[in-house]
Parts: structure tokens; C-alpha cells; sequence
């Protein structure tokens, strides 16, 4: 295999790590453009999608396409249940209570998975079959790598409608700028809160769902997807979608690259460097613009 | 009400400068004693794990509770004191209180140029850039055998010694590790008793207020951060010469967690709460060894009960209780006087 089709392959699965970062991401910036928070719960979101899935699937032989709904709506509904009971009873609203309060509860959803499922590493069948296909270019790419792509710019084509054509979403937008205006014109803010939680709840899933038969799956698969999800956020702009989108892309190929062409060791590492640069040189990301500080 | 509210601040401001004295007084005869009643070693181990993590918990709830701002790599700043010490002691033979000196500064001077592009900036950057920053350092720590041993980690590094006296065995480093809490508590409090003390509590309350009366807020804001960084390098000296064993495993993410959770147990921006909190979750951490499969779900039940019912903390609710009682016999008896 020569240089370039090896670059080509590194690309290729560069991207596909990338969609799944850039759908981490869009779940951060959803519940941080609702509430000013940043949600850490969204990690276990992907580990719970990967693990619901494998449960259906290969513990209880539903089949591939039922089980991809029953488990995003089942995360759908952890999301919204962690944002109903112990968000809104917090008794304090600082938001830097509230970040901590969505630590402990990470922590304690993990822990419970980590109770249910125990802590070995398990498989997914393949959306579609394992027959590698033979691109021009020499490289290969598993039909997985297709669904992950396809699943991918279709869950952002129909976010992009959401908040752009419906009602809800428009009504979600309104109340991201200003949470007082909103409730004036008759936006009920808490409930559109519920619904950035259960959105962001059926990204992590959709997320971890889509990449578990290519990397395996566990009960805290989704603290390292999770935690990079986070620095795409900030690397395309905290808060901002198309930024996501990018700095999903840009991570899982700089990362996929760095591990290819200087060293797999360090392959971790290389998001969170990238983070740290991007703090440095331009806070506010690739695609953000200044700080908007929420009370 | 009116009334009430002022009997509340000045007692309120009474507590804090006076009783702190009897306080530490106490501290300093619970310290000198203990030894006498605690014979067993492990609970000397564990004590002085409470100690090590009161230093990086007072260090952290410097940054949290009066700067309001969020790390999560408190893990990296004390494993880089652990490393620098061993490093500096193993491989180069550099004497141990001067590696321990030099880790302190080298931890101070990274954190603030981690802390000064963060922290100039206003909202939670610092929470990410010490995020990663804790990843990669711990990630280095395996990575950089030529110095660190790798995965592995680092065996016999040596333990501090005063004059003849060698601080090879755990009641000794009972005494040495003690007596850096009573001094960096000490540090502490006189801290938050002082200007720099007073500008960070203003800060806390409001920045733009504490901005437009002439504090520097992101310039006090890198020096608490730095400062929290310090005390955690100190404890990760100290840990370093007591166990002589360190190997990156100790300095995860899950620590820097830990310590947030400490913070947080204890009393954001409670000094007192600091020790209250390291020692009850170092306890129940030691408690749960036996059983490290119910460890994440414990201290994610805790955390979360925690900041829902009591988000000022444990120790700081249960004085706010005996506070108020207090404040009501007092506005009693004085009502009845009339």
C-alpha cells in the first residue's frame, strides 16, 4: 500500500470518527445554548446508546433497525428524566452547581451500567454486512463507515430543519437568546430545556449507537468519544452548529493523521493539544463569535 | 426581618475572625495526639491519605469556592509534583527538599500558563483547558518511559529526611504530612482574611461589580489558580517520598474528580469544609476498596444528593442550622427583654 492511499484510509477513518465527534458536539451546544451548562452527562448518553443497542440486539435478537429506535428513544428519555428530576430540583441554579451536579450524575449513570452490563468490551453486528468496499482511490471502506456517514448528514439535515422550520425548534431558539422574552411571547422555558436534554440524549445515542460495531462497546465507551465531542465544541466555537460540525471533522482526521504518520501512542492526546492550542490562539473557536454570558 | 438580618452578618462576621484561632488550636492537638490513640497502620495510611488530599482540596476550594471557577485537572498538577520529585531525586540525584521546592515552582509556572488565556476570558474556559490538560499530562506520564518509567511507573524513590531524621515510615510521614496541612490551612485562611482574600470573595459575588471597583479580577484569578496548583504539587511531592511508588494509574481523571467532589462534600468556600470533605470521601473511598466495582455509582450517588439537597455543602448546611437556631433564641430572649 503506498503513502497516498494510506493517507487516503487514515482520511477516510479520520472522518468517520469526526461525524460521530461532530454529533457529540451538537449535543453539548444544544444544552449549552439552552441553559449555559456543560452537560458531562452527554458521555454517558453514547455509552448508553452503544450498550442498549448491543442488549436488544445481540442479548435479545430484536431486530438492527427496531432496536435503533427503541434505544434512542430510551436514551431520549434518560436525557429528559436527568433534566426533570434532579436538574430542576436542584436547589441551587448556579451554573457552576449545575455543571458539577451533571458530573455526579455521569457518574452515577455509569456506574449503574457499569453494575448492569459489568465492564467488559462487547461487539455490535454490522448495520449491513462486513464485505469491505474497494474505493478508486485503493482505499477500503466497511459498509459501516457508509451508514456512519449517511446517519450522520441526515440527523444534521433534519436538526437543521428542526430549528430552522418547526415551531418547537424556532421556539427553542428563542429561548437560547432570551430565556425572558421567550417566556413573555408564551414559550414555556422549562419545557424547552426537557427538550434540549432529550435531543441531546438521542444524539449521544444515535452517536454511540452508529460507532459500536466498528469499535466495540462498554459501559464508559463514552468518556473518551464524549470528552473529544467536547473539544470539537470548543474547537469549532462553543454554542455555534455549523462549528460543531467542523470542528468534529478537523479533530477526527488531525487525530486519525497524527496516529497514522507520527505516533498511535499519543493518539489521545491530540484532541485535547488541539483544545489547549485553540485556547491559546482564538477562545471563542474556529466558528464562534465572543463569549455570551448566560444567568 | 430587618433585624434579624443584621444580628446574621455580625455574627456571621464574628465567627469568622475569632473562633478560627480555637479551631486551629484544636487541629494542632488532634494532630499531636492521634498517634497516640490510632496504633494500627492501616488507619495511619489512611490518614495520610487524608492529609495529602486535604492539601489539594484547600488548594482546589481556593480556586472553586472563591474564584468560582472550575478545574478538572487538579490530577495532573499533583501528579506533576509526584513526577518532578521523582524525576528530579532518581534520575538527576538531586537532593529531596530542593526537587520538592523546584516541582512546586516548575507546577506553578505551567499552571499559569494554562490559567492566563483561560482565565482572561470571561465563562467556563478553565474547565476545559484543564480537562485536557489533565489528559494529556496523564497520558505523557505513561508515554515518556525515558523518564517516567512508563506504565509502570517509578519504584524507590527515596523518602525525605530532616538532619538524621528519614521519613521512612508512616507515623513519621504522619507528623511530616500533618504539618503541612496545619500550614497550608494556615496559608489559607490568612489568605482569605487578607486583600487578595477580600478581592477574590468580590469576584465571587459579582465580577463586573468587582471590575468596575478596581480589582483586577483575571489577574487574581490566575493567581489563586496557580497558587491551587501549588498546594496540589506540594501533596504530590509528599505522596511521592511517602509511598516511593507512583505510576500514572494514581493521576486519572477520576482523581481530579475526586477532589472536586471533596470541594464540594465540605463546602465550596469553606476552609474547614476542605478537611471535612477529604476526610469523609477518603474514608469512604478506603471503605469501598474492598469492593471498587460500586465506586463510580457511590461517588456519583453522593455528588449528585449532594449539590441537589444541600448544595452548599455538608459541613457549611449543618452550621447554617445551628447558626439560625442559635440567631432565633437570640432575637427571642431579646424580644422578651423589651
Amino acid at each position: 500500500m503506498g503513502l497516498s492511499q494510506q493517507i487516503a484510509q487514515y482520511i477516510i477513518t479520520g472522518l468517520t470518527i469526526g461525524a460521530i465527534y461532530a454529533i457529540v458536539a451538537m449535543g453539548f451546544n444544544i444544552i449549552h445554548n439552552a441553559t449555559g451548562i456543560v452537560n458531562f452527562a452527554q458521555c454517558e448518553f453514547i455509552s448508553l446508546g452503544g450498550m442498549f443497542v448491543y442488549t436488544l440486539v445481540v442479548l435479545l435478537n430484536v431486530p438492527m433497525i427496531l432496536s435503533f429506535f427503541v434505544s434512542l428513544a430510551g436514551v431520549a428519555l434518560i436525557g429528559a428524566a436527568i433534566e426533570r428530576w434532579p436538574i430542576r430540583y436542584a436547589r441551587s441554579k448556579e451554573i457552576i452547581i449545575l455543571i458539577f451536579l451533571t458530573i455526579g450524575l455521569s457518574g452515577t449513570i455509569r456506574g449503574t451500567a457499569q453494575q448492569i452490563w459489568g465492564t467488559d468490551n462487547v461487539g455490535v453486528p454490522a448495520f449491513s454486512g462486513e464485505n469491505p468496499i474497494h474505493l478508486a482511490g485503493g482505499a477500503v471502506i466497511l459498509p459501516q463507515h457508509v451508514w456512519v456517514f449517511g446517519i450522520t448528514i441526515l440527523v444534521m439535515l433534519a436538526l437543521h430543519h428542526f430549528f430552522k422550520n418547526t415551531i418547537l425548534g424556532k421556539a427553542m431558539r428563542a429561548a437560547a437568546v432570551n430565556r425572558r422574552a421567550a417566556a413573555l411571547v408564551g414559550i414555556s422555558v422549562n419545557r424547552m430545556i426537557l427538550v434540549s436534554f432529550a435531543l441531546s440524549g438521542a444524539l449521544g445515542a444515535v452517536a454511540g449507537m452508529i460507532i459500536a460495531p466498528i469499535s466495540t462497546t462498554s459501559y464508559d465507551t463514552g468518556i473518551m468519544l464524549g470528552l473529544k465531542g467536547f473539544a470539537a465544541a470548543i474547537l469549532g466555537g462553543y454554542g455555534s452548529f455549523p462549528g460543531a460540525i467542523l470542528g468534529g471533522i478537523m479533530l477526527g482526521v488531525l487525530e486519525s493523521l497524527g496516529a497514522g504518520l507520527v505516533s498511535s501512542q499519543y493518539k489521545d492526546a491530540t484532541a485535547f493539544l488541539v483544545l489547549l492550542l485553540v485556547l491559546f490562539v482564538k477562545p471563542t473557536g474556529i466558528m464562534g463569535y465572543g463569549e455570551s454570558e448566560r444567568v | 426581618m430587618e433585624n434579624q438580618k443584621g444580628y446574621r452578618e455580625k455574627k456571621m462576621a464574628y465567627d469568622r475572625s475569632g473562633k478560627d484561632v480555637y479551631y486551629f488550636g484544636a487541629l494542632l492537638l488532634i494532630i499531636v495526639f492521634i498517634p497516640v490513640f490510632v496504633k494500627s497502620k492501616y488507619y495511619l495510611i489512611v490518614l495520610n491519605i487524608i492529609g495529602l488530599n486535604t492539601i489539594v482540596v484547600v488548594g482546589l476550594n481556593l480556586l472553586v469556592g472563591f474564584a468560582g471557577q472550575i478545574s478538572l485537572g487538579h490530577a495532573a498538577f499533583y501528579g506533576l509534583g509526584s513526577y518532578f520529585s521523582g524525576i528530579l531525586t532518581m534520575n538527576y540525584g538531586c537532593p529531596q527538599w530542593p526537587a520538592m521546592a523546584l516541582a512546586m515552582l516548575a507546577t506553578g509556572a505551567i499552571a499559569y500558563l494554562i490559567g492566563y488565556p483561560a482565565l482572561k476570558l470571561r465563562g467556563h474556559y478553565l474547565v476545559m483547558a484543564t480537562l485536557g490538560f489533565g489528559i494529556i499530562i496523564n497520558i505523557l506520564m505513561g508515554e515518556l518511559e525515558y523518564f517516567t518509567g512508563g506504565h509502570d511507573g517509578m519504584i524507590g524513590i527515596p523518602p525525605l529526611s530532616i538532619g538524621g531524621l528519614k521519613f521512612d515510615n508512616d507515623l513519621k510521614n504522619f507528623y511530616l504530612i500533618w504539618t503541612f496541612v496545619f500550614f497550608c490551612m494556615l496559608v489559607a485562611r490568612n489568605l482569605l482574611d487578607s486583600r487578595v482574600g477580600r478581592a477574590l470573595r468580590a469576584i465571587h459575588g459579582s465580577e463586573v461589580a468587582a471590575d468596575s471597583l478596581g480589582v483586577n479580577t483575571a489577574s487574581y484569578k490566575v493567581k489563586v489558580f496557580v497558587l491551587s496548583a501549588m498546594f496540589a504539587s506540594v501533596s504530590g511531592s509528599l505522596y511521592a517520598h511517602y509511598i516511593t511508588f507512583i505510576s500514572p494509574s494514581t493521576y486519572d481523571f477520576y482523581y481530579s474528580i475526586q477532589v472536586v467532589t471533596m470541594v464540594i462534600v465540605g463546602g465550596m468556600g469553606s476552609l474547614w469544609g476542605s478537611l471535612f470533605g477529604a476526610a469523609v470521601l477518603s474514608f469512604i473511598s478506603e471503605a469501598l476498596h474492598v469492593a471498587k466495582q460500586y465506586h463510580i455509582i457511590a461517588y456519583g450517588v453522593f455528588l449528585s444528593l449532594i449539590l441537589i439537597f444541600l448544595p452548599e455543602g455538608v459541613l457549611v448546611s449543618i452550621h447554617h442550622f445551628y447558626q439560625n437556631r442559635k440567631l432565633k433564641k437570640l432575637i427571642a430572649t431579646e424580644e422578651s427583654s423589651l
